[in-house]
């Protein structure tokens, strides 16, 4: 187990190495001038600026020169300057991440819960009308584009009902911030409000972040609910849960003590797949419910050509995922002793 | 053949069949349903008028407008069954947009699986360094979410070959064709040890032979029929890179390009329902019909649930 997680672990720089090289590969496709004018902050006063710029950054060095140089800035966390955020690349990361952690959290809520107990209901009911049911609601949820539904929702709840607005907080929240008297400690509103024991803003902030949340959610139902069904369905036909409805245990505690725990281990395994679908359902849910978040700014830099945002965003990614999937498997090797990791 | 009648009975994949068979007649019968004011650039959505405002469709019941298209009773512009949006044609964008979902679905996949079996039966069939390095490749464009990683390869590319239809394909094929690879992969290497390859291999075929004549017939089914069923969600990445104005040009039939003016609607959004809800219907049931017909295939098709569909 150790030694599994030791040789992940020296495996994680080979892969990150080679998620460099392919975005510096990516950067590569433009000309020398065009990434030239990536560093640039301002309109260029001399006419010899670009040629300066170009010097400066060696862009008109041989590419394994170049790619040395990059990563070096990289490693230092000098990701360039994103011209949509107005300021470096990795200081708009952490100045979009807490909106889009705190999206993702609240998203993750009612997709756990929910996307479970359909998925074990479905399948104790397998082939009668709330599986038939349940199975329609989770093809129609994976077949949704995200933005289309995210329209609907604020086509219904905000323009004809006017209960959930876009954006992340109302403009009094925002002035009492610039006031100072509501103070942003970890830059998520409904924490930050529940710390101050702000329940006005508490409830402004949720009311901003209802609708983003159910898109999210509603596209990521589809997968848990169907791997849950399988395996719940697999985990129904094992002897143990015979033999615990053999000696008398009610349906209740069969399904949920025996059955259902045991269902859960290849779920975990998705975990992987979910944070996949997370991360590729902010880009849309924020664009469309104008959430300043990670993804919003990712979908702008990529409208307005800012090609360093869009690569710093891509490299955090790439970071994200691959240190994600390591610890899917550990922890699926923690919950099912039968795994062994070697 | 079996495997057909028994999607046929299945009432969610007969449902899926029947929408796919619909979106194929609405691309044939393209010309028809809304002739196209000039014949060589059908796929430029008519426009009718300057008016940048959306104008709602011009009867309660669009069914009405669309048979006075087809009866040539109305040109597009006089019936606007389905409205405007920036005084573009949503009917005819919808229409037309069918044979780009189609084009863009067909080609993406096409593409995927092909370069999924090149990358997976060439690491599968030599083995060794040439596979692990294959592999660890396929690992690293796997550590980019899909979506993401197109939106990046996209706006790299726009400003090199413009913005388009090609510019948004490529992206979605450079980030694609992963699983196909390792599909394939596993595939061969059970066949590999077959005995009738180790015949092939003592009589001293040649290495392409034993792979496209040998192993690659035996293998690529199961690869062909889980690309098949990807071509929606291509339609589906297509159409958000298009949302995000990283698809097709400005005007052109796409169904993701129409809702995307929506965006600087959405205040008044009930009011202008029908930008997004024609466009939105129509990828919803396109997708929605490749899916319901994936579905049912892969329980027919998975040996461990065999006997009890």
């Amino acid at each position: 187990m150790v030694a599994y997680i030791i040789r992940r672990l020296l495996l994680l720089p080979v892969l990150l190495f080679g998620v460099t090289i392919f975005i510096f590969a990516i950067f590569s496709l433009l000309s020398p001038e065009m990434r030239a004018s990536l560093y640039l902050t301002d309109v260029p006063r001399s006419p010899d600026a670009m040629e300066r710029i170009i010097k400066k950054y060696g862009l008109d060095q041989p590419i394994h020169i170049q790619y040395w140089q990059w990563l070096n800035q990289v490693v230092r966390g000098d990701l360039g300057w994103s011209k949509t955020a107005q300021r470096p690349v990795s200081e708009a990361l952490l100045y979009y991440l807490p909106a889009t952690l705190e999206l993702a959290i609240w998203a993750m809520i009612p997709v756990l819960l929910v996307g479970i107990w359909l998925g074990i209901l479905s399948a104790v009911h397998q082939d009668k009308f709330i599986d038939h049911t349940t199975r329609v609601f989770a093809l129609v949820g994976w077949s949704f584009p995200t933005f289309v539904f995210g329209l609907l929702m604020l086509m219904y709840f905000y323009a004809k009902l006017q209960w959930f607005p876009p954006g992340q907080v109302s403009d009094w929240v925002t002035r009492e911030v610039i006031n100072g008297t509501f103070i942003r400690y970890t830059q998520m509103y409904t924490i930050d409000a529940l710390i101050q024991g702000r329940f006005d803003v508490f409830l402004d902030s949720l009311r901003h972040i209802v609708l983003p949340v159910i898109t999210l959610a509603y596209v990521q139902w589809a997968l848990l609910l169907r791997v849950t069904r399988s395996s719940m369905l697999e985990t129904l036909r094992q002897e143990y849960v015979t033999t615990a409805r053999a000696k008398g245990l009610s349906e209740r505690v069969v399904i949920n003590k025996h059955a259902a725990r045991n269902a859960m281990i290849p779920v975990a395994t998705i975990g992987g797949l979910l944070l996949i679908n997370l991360l590729n359902g902010v880009v849309i849910t924020e664009t469309v419910f104008n959430y300043p978040g990670i993804g919003r700014w990712a979908a702008t830099a990529a409208g307005q050509l800012d090609i360093l945002g869009v690569l710093g965003f891509t490299l955090f990614n790439g970071f994200l995922l691959v240190v994600g999937n390591l610890v899917v498997d550990i922890l699926y090797a923690l919950i099912d002793p039968r795994v062994r990791l070697d | 053949m079996k495997t057909l009648k028994k999607l046929l009975r299945n009432p969610l994949s007969l449902t899926g069949i029947i929408l796919v068979l619909f979106f194929v007649g609405v691309a044939i019968a393209a010309p028809w349903l809304a002739p196209p004011e000039n014949p060589n650039e059908p796929y430029r959505i008519i426009r009718c008028g300057y008016l940048p405002m959306p104008q709602p469709p011009n009867s309660s019941n669009p069914l009405e407008g669309i048979w006075k298209i087809i009866t040539k009773e109305a040109t597009v512009c006089e019936a606007r069954p389905f409205g405007l949006i920036e005084s573009y044609d949503i009917y005819y964008g919808i229409v037309w947009g069918t044979r780009t979902a189609f084009f863009v679905g067909l080609v993406i996949t096409g593409l995927n699986v092909l370069i999924g079996l090149i990358v997976g039966s060439i690491g599968a069939y030599f083995g060794r360094w040439v596979d692990e390095l294959l592999m660890r490749i396929t690992d690293v464009f796997l550590a980019f979410p899909f979506l993401v990683a197109a939106v990046t390869m996209a706006a790299v590319l726009q400003p090199m070959i413009g913005r388009g239809l090609i510019t948004a394909m490529i992206a979605l094929i450079v980030f694609g064709w992963m699983s196909y690879a390792r599909l394939i992969r596993g595939d061969i290497l059970a066949i590999k040890e077959r005995d009738y390859v180790h015949a092939a291999q003592a009589i001293g075929a040649p290495h392409s032979r034993i792979l496209w004549r040998h192993i690659l017939p035996n293998a690529i089914f199961p690869t062909l029929v889980v690309g098949s069923m990807d071509i929606g969600s291509y339609v589906l990445s297509f159409a958000a890179l298009s949302f995000l104005g990283l698809g097709a040009d400005r005007g052109y039939a796409d169904w993701g390009q129409i809702i995307s003016f929506a965006r600087d609607w959405i205040p008044r959004l009930s009011e202008y329902w029908y930008i997004v809800v024609y466009p939105g219907a129509a990828i919803l049931l396109f997708v929605l019909g490749w899916n319901l017909i994936g579905d049912a295939f892969r329980d027919i098709l998975d040996p461990r649930l065999k006997g009890r569909i």
